[in-house]
């Protein structure tokens, strides 16, 4: 049984974005300019909330099942499984998912967009990952769209994912992108690190097995939260 | 194995589509034992401005320092409105073990997500005219001009709590 984490790792080198990153130009007044207080974890930063079966229903995982009639757009199915750094399946966690509509358009106050909304659909889910921490969304593939950030700038068709995991140390909000995006490679959060694997792993991947004949496209996306610090199992030397 | 961390993304502007089912800002029901309180802020940018699309989640224990009892899970999420205003009602935390054996100031954890911030801000919520503060092994960490922004203010019945992103009275933030 393994032990209760006593800390959580360190993120490696250019793995994750600082909080000021210029080209996303909305960190430039909401970054902190002092340096930040590294904090040694304590009780409270590796325990965290636990969410359970009644809060979140099986229907809650298809998006295309919440209105009367179905979405417009490419159905498809993402599904993945939760790790921890050493691999270990995080079972049991919420999972929480938002996306624009196939026209690039969010029912929401804010989103200015001109293109279509669809009454038949909201874009939001979550899940409960099971015990071998996979989760499974059916959906569709969202629409790219424009933002101001930059001139003629465009945000690669992307679903924002949040993931609890089993501590405070291990939330995690992050995005899902598609494989083949031109877009990519212009955009500044997906760009917000050094690392080009790290950036990578962003990305899901077209999986057959997941793909559901005259149905939907599948697509994989794995997401590995901060693991705990192996203990050592004995002094090597 | 060995695997890396995913990279952090950030929330973006509509958050609210996906994580306002689980908005909770009454965190304590009413035969949850403990010290009501209530805590009201505003988070506010590098010019002062309200920012209106932040989510805030807590994380805390019971009044006994038990994280994760029996009927008080001790999680909050309150998203900001227009005018950048989150509140929570809740119980007063219990003192929690630090690393050696010390005991913590009562304290709550704060994880911020707001459009903006590629990665979550880290934060706590320390108590007025609390005399364990004075030992409290985090808050020895900070350097003494910042620790205030750390610790909430009484405002009539109400306790207020804001974070200021940058600026003379920028919150202190951590690197967990």
């Amino acid at each position: 049984m393994p032990n209760k984490p006593t800390a959580y790792r360190r993120p490696a080198p250019g793995t994750q974005p600082d909080y000021l990153f210029p080209p996303y130009a909305s960190t430039v007044k909401r970054a902190p300019t002092q340096p930040l207080v590294v904090l040694p974890q304590t009780l409270t930063e590796t325990s965290g909330p636990v969410f359970g079966r009644g809060e979140v229903k099986p229907g809650d995982a298809d998006l295309t099942r919440q209105h009367r009639g179905d979405p417009i757009g490419e159905r498809i199915i993402v599904s993945g499984q939760v790790l921890d750094e050493n691999g270990r399946p995080v079972a049991g966690t919420l999972v929480e998912v938002w996306q624009a509509n196939s026209a690039g358009r969010y029912p929401h106050r804010v989103d200015q967009h001109d293109a279509p909304m669809d009454p038949n659909f909201t874009g939001c889910g979550r899940a409960l990952t099971d015990k071998d921490g996979r989760y499974r969304f059916v959906t569709i593939k969202p629409g790219e769209y424009p933002w101001r950030n930059h001139y003629n700038a465009w945000r690669p068709a992307h679903i924002h994912f949040s993931i609890f995991g089993p501590a405070f140390a291990t939330r995690l909000v992050t995005q899902m992108y598609f494989p083949g995006d031109p877009l990519l490679e212009r955009d500044p959060m997906y760009n917000c690190v050094p690392d080009e694997k790290a950036r990578r792993r962003l990305i899901s991947s077209f999986d057959w097995e997941t793909t559901i004949p005259e149905t939907a496209l599948g697509y994989r996306f794995n997401i590995v939260l901060r693991g705990p610090e192996e203990t050592p199992m004995e002094n090597r030397r | 194995m060995s695997l890396h961390a995913t990279t952090s993304q950030t929330v973006g502007p509509y958050l609210h589509i996906g994580m306002t089912w689980l908005v909770t800002e009454n965190l304590a029901s009413r035969n949850v034992p403990g010290e009501r309180i209530a805590i009201e802020g505003r988070v506010l940018d590098g010019d002062g401005k309200p920012v209106n699309d932040a989510s805030v989640e807590i994380w805390q224990a019971d009044a006994k320092g038990k994280y994760g009892a029996k009927g008080f899970r001790g999680f909050g999420r309150s998203n900001t409105d227009a005018k950048g205003r989150f509140r929570f009602k809740t119980i007063k935390p219990g003192r929690v073990p630090g690393r050696d054996g010390t005991l913590q100031a009562p304290h709550i954890a704060v994880n911020i997500f707001m459009r903006g911030q590629l990665k979550q801000l880290v934060t706590r919520i320390y108590f007025p005219d609390e005399a364990a503060n004075a030992g409290d092994p985090v808050l020895a960490l900070v350097p003494a001009a910042r620790r205030d922004t750390l610790i909430a203010r009484r405002k009539g019945k109400a306790l207020e709590w804001n974070v200021n992103l940058q600026g003379r009275d920028e919150t202190v933030f951590f690197d967990l």
